[in-house]
């Protein structure tokens, strides 16, 4: 049921401790938690960086001359060459530890490089990414020592390749419910695996996969039967497992996605990771552990669709000026730069956080993968308007990428779960905290009156009141006015989290018009933060660029207050309300009418 | 054969970033500008390891003369394989006047401290374009050279180096030991992989002083100051020869 909903989608529990540590987390109790953000976190010493510096001149060397992007997107396959040079690179191993022979990357030094690949092509970092950060991390995650030393070494040097199998035709955002099953055999040494996944990266070309199917247990002592989703390592050469076709995409054509069947494939049961059970919690681990790395590559992308628009618009006259000289072109670019500094700066402290080993991110992974994808889709969308006509032909390149980014915002979570995952971890997070509600939601019918009443009249919130002084502390004299703005919001923000709660109590969980509003606002305050940070070090370092980031900085924090005050309003008040039943009844008669229920002009 | 080779290693401004003058007109904007190895030495480098890799070189040891930050660039002749490197220290600004007498003053008390077969450079830097320190180097020490090669054959104590030279190829003997200066042709450089990369943190760069050499890298000439090329004039079409006679006349150029 929806309750289930919320527990299944985040089934990391983190401490108590790690929660309230989390500075998204915190927002929906109205408070400031700076210590996660500020300073701007740098986790990484001097020689991880010298490492990582050393990195980039190799990789942007193959992206120049070794592999063609565009030629691969034609014949919709990778050259050998291609993926041999990436083997030798190193690639393939990136993130695996180094007694397996991988480079152990910490995941700042891996942006880094996702950076550069993002940049130049998004088939190979589907390519690498369904190798290796979710293809055989559950391995390195949470696979036993056995199981390590017999896979890791031939995944990090590319001899295998490695996939990871979990949607299915009926079971997409819906994971927990996929189909494929795995019984224990009789002589209890074989798990049976029968079913069929699909969309799945590398699937036409993988020997290792980590694939999940239910396994069916009885309950307890009853002869009830019930089924939890299981990880398993699996390979091609077990038997029984067949691949289809490449799928003729929409963009990164080059990178192999085909279905996976699996026909009665015996895996031995020392081939489960983790327990019998824990399946979900490992794919949900995988996925939440790699999404910071989304929003590297799109802000590799992002500063590669910049730097393509200025060069246009520096030297196409029109009119008898150069493009930069119109304002229209200026407001575009001018949100380009701040797209591409805010979702760089959630980025970089996400990854670094990781790195510090804060325990508790997975609602700031998912702001980085839903503003990363969104502003890169539209930062490529305007570099193509810019180009215009020469933006829509092939050859240069950008309208491969535009196709090649969609899917962005498609898997890997979706953005729409993403933003329910966000509002619903950060609602139940405050719910929590309101030690004085608890009994009430539990029996809400009867309660719900009495605390709205006490809730209005009550002049200190029941969630608390946000330390105005907390980000004034921490943030450059130059950009107080922000740290001001930002406090109030997170107040307001704080403020209608406890009127969502009283007003709704558990049914708020089914409120996605109100949830959808909640997590925008969640994601502008969390960037707006880390801008702030990262622009206060900029200047308290006296970098050179620190008057442009102050700029960039003060710009984005009232454009983004702005939008949180919007959707804060859109989320209580009766007009945004009543709005949303139209919505809701719009959406009703064009299904009773299996398309668009309006009578033409015409009338035929 | 107990060949030591040894391979000079720049720290320039990368090859593709656009090059500002310093407001000052002292020089050239080089704080926060991304830097890296001149492309020449890493032909250099390349061919030693090569050496190396035909068991022809027992060891190579990459040199350079600069600031901190020439470690990073030793760091990726290293990853490139080879063995050791040695850092001279000289910080900024004095790094700036460095010039090609110094640092083959440099390479040559090094030769002699390392018992070196061999010194490869790159036959120019892409900064100040010099094409010197190889000359200079041989003539320090007394060695034959055999500048702007395109392909070395070591036979025995000889080399076979085929030159670039304008009016084609020459093909020299030359006894050893010797100062080579790369071409572009002469191979084209490897990536530092990953895994290699992992492996040269391993590798050994001492660091050294020019004091402790005993060399004087104080410079012979001193810059006045640095411009940019005056900004190109349009040109104009003439429709024939005299035209294009009596413009050049009128311009004062015949």
């Amino acid at each position: 049921m929806t309750i289930n909903r919320v527990r299944l989608l985040s089934e990391q529990p983190s401490s108590n401790r790690d929660r309230d540590d989390s500075f998204a987390l915190g927002l929906y109790c109205g408070k400031v938690n700076t210590p996660q953000l500020f300073p701007y976190p740098d986790a990484l010493d001097d020689e991880s960086k010298d490492t990582v510096k050393l990195m980039i001149d190799p990789f942007e060397k193959y992206f120049r001359e070794v592999h063609d992007a565009s030629q691969c997107d034609l014949d919709e396959k990778l050259p050998k060459k291609s993926i041999e040079v990436l083997k030798e690179l190193g690639a393939l191993g990136m993130l695996a530890p180094q007694e397996y022979g991988g480079m152990q990357l910490k995941r700042t030094q891996y942006a880094r490089i996702t950076e550069i690949i993002g940049s130049f092509d998004a088939s190979i970092s589907v390519f690498l990414g369904g190798h290796q950060a979710i293809g055989y991390k559950g391995i390195v995650l949470f696979g036993n020592e056995q199981q390590k030393q017999k896979y890791l070494p031939s995944l990090v040097t590319g001899e295998k390749i490695a996939a990871f199998c979990l949607t299915e035709p009926s079971a997409g955002s819906d994971a927990n419910s996929i189909l494929s099953k795995a019984v224990l055999d009789d002589d209890g040494k074989h798990y049976i695996l029968n079913g069929s996944k699909i969309w799945i990266s590398n699937g036409g070309i993988a020997d290792v996969m980590t694939v999940f199917a239910q396994v069916p247990f009885k309950k307890d002592d009853s002869d009830q039967q019930s089924q939890a989703v299981t990880a398993f390592i699996v390979e091609r050469d077990f038997g029984g497992v067949t691949s289809g076709p490449p799928e003729k995409k929409m963009g990164v054509r080059s990178s192999n996605t085909a279905a996976v069947y699996f026909d009665n494939v015996k895996i031995p049961v020392e081939n489960v990771i983790g327990k019998v059970g824990e399946g979900f919690k490992v794919a949900m681990h995988i996925l939440n552990e790699g999404r910071y790395a989304m929003g590297a590559a799109m802000t590799g992308a992002m500063r590669m669709f910049t730097a393509k628009t200025i060069e246009h618009a520096n030297n196409r006259v029109q009119f008898g000026q150069h493009l930069i000289q119109y304002q229209s072109i200026q407001e575009k670019i001018a949100q380009m730069g701040l797209s591409h500094y805010a979702v760089e700066s959630v980025t970089y402290a996400v990854s670094n956080n990781m790195d510090r080993g804060i325990k508790e991110f997975q609602v700031e992974a998912a702001i980085s993968k839903i503003f990363g994808s969104e502003s890169a889709w539209n930062v490529c969308d305007e570099c193509i308007q810019i180009l215009a006509g020469m933006g829509f032909m092939r050859e240069n390149q950008v309208e491969r990428f535009m196709r090649d980014i969609r899917i962005c915002r498609i898997f890997e979570g979706t953005n729409d779960i993403l933003r329910l995952f966000i509002a619903l971890n950060g609602i139940q997070y405050a719910g929590k905290n309101m030690k004085e509600l608890q009994k009430a939601l539990q029996q809400p019918i009867s309660n719900l009156g009495t605390l709205w009443d006490q809730g209005v009249k009550r002049s200190k919130r029941l969630i608390g009141i946000a330390d105005s002084q907390a980000l004034l502390e921490v943030t450059a004299p130059e950009l107080s006015d922000c740290a001001k703005m930002i406090t109030q919001r997170v107040e307001e923000f704080g403020a209608t989290i406890e009127k969502l709660l009283l007003k709704h109590g558990r049914d708020i969980i089914d409120q996605q018009f109100i949830l959808n509003r909640i997590a925008n606002a969640t994601i502008d305050i969390y960037s707006m933060a880390a801008v702030l940070s990262r622009a206060s070090k900029a200047i308290s370092s006296k970098l050179p660029t620190a008057d442009h980031e102050r700029l960039l900085a003060s710009t984005f924090i009232e454009e983004g207050c702005d939008r949180v005050e919007q959707n804060l309003a859109e989320a209580i008040t009766k007009r945004s309300l009543d709005r949303f039943d139209a919505y809701s009844s719009i959406a009703k008669e064009v299904r009773e009418n299996e398309g668009i229920a309006t009578t033409r002009p015409l009338r035929f | 054969m107990a060949l030591r080779v040894l391979v000079g290693c720049k720290r320039v401004i990368d090859y593709a970033v656009k090059v500002r003058v310093k407001p000052d007109k002292t020089g050239v904007v080089t704080d926060g500008v991304k830097h890296s190895m001149n492309p020449f030495d890493e032909i250099a480098i390349e061919e030693a390891v090569r050496l190396k890799e035909k068991k022809v070189a027992s060891e190579v040891v990459a040199i350079s003369c600069g600031p901190k930050q020439c470690q990073e660039t030793l760091r990726t002749a290293l990853a490139m394989g080879a063995d050791r490197a040695i850092h001279v220290e000289v910080p900024e600004p004095e790094s700036h006047t460095l010039e090609p007498l110094g640092v083959a003053k440099i390479f040559s008390k090094l030769a002699k401290d390392e018992d070196v077969g061999l010194i490869i450079v790159g036959k120019q830097a892409i900064d100040d374009d010099c094409n010197q320190t190889g000359q200079l180097t041989a003539a320090l020490l007394d060695w034959p050279q055999a500048t702007f090669a395109s392909e070395i054959t070591v036979d025995g104590d000889s080399m076979k180096v085929i030159r670039e030279v304008d009016g084609g190829l020459e093909t020299i003997k030359v006894n050893m030991p010797a100062v080579v200066s790369a071409d572009l042709r002469l191979n084209e450089p490897r990536y530092a992989t990953l895994p290699n990369i992992m492996k040269a943190k391993k590798k050994k760069i001492d660091v050294k002083t020019p004091a402790d050499l005993g060399v004087d890298i104080s410079p012979r000439t001193e810059t006045l100051s640095v411009e940019d090329p005056p900004v190109r004039q349009a040109g104009s079409k003439v429709e024939d020869v005299s035209e294009l006679v009596e413009k050049l006349k009128s311009h004062g150029f015949v």
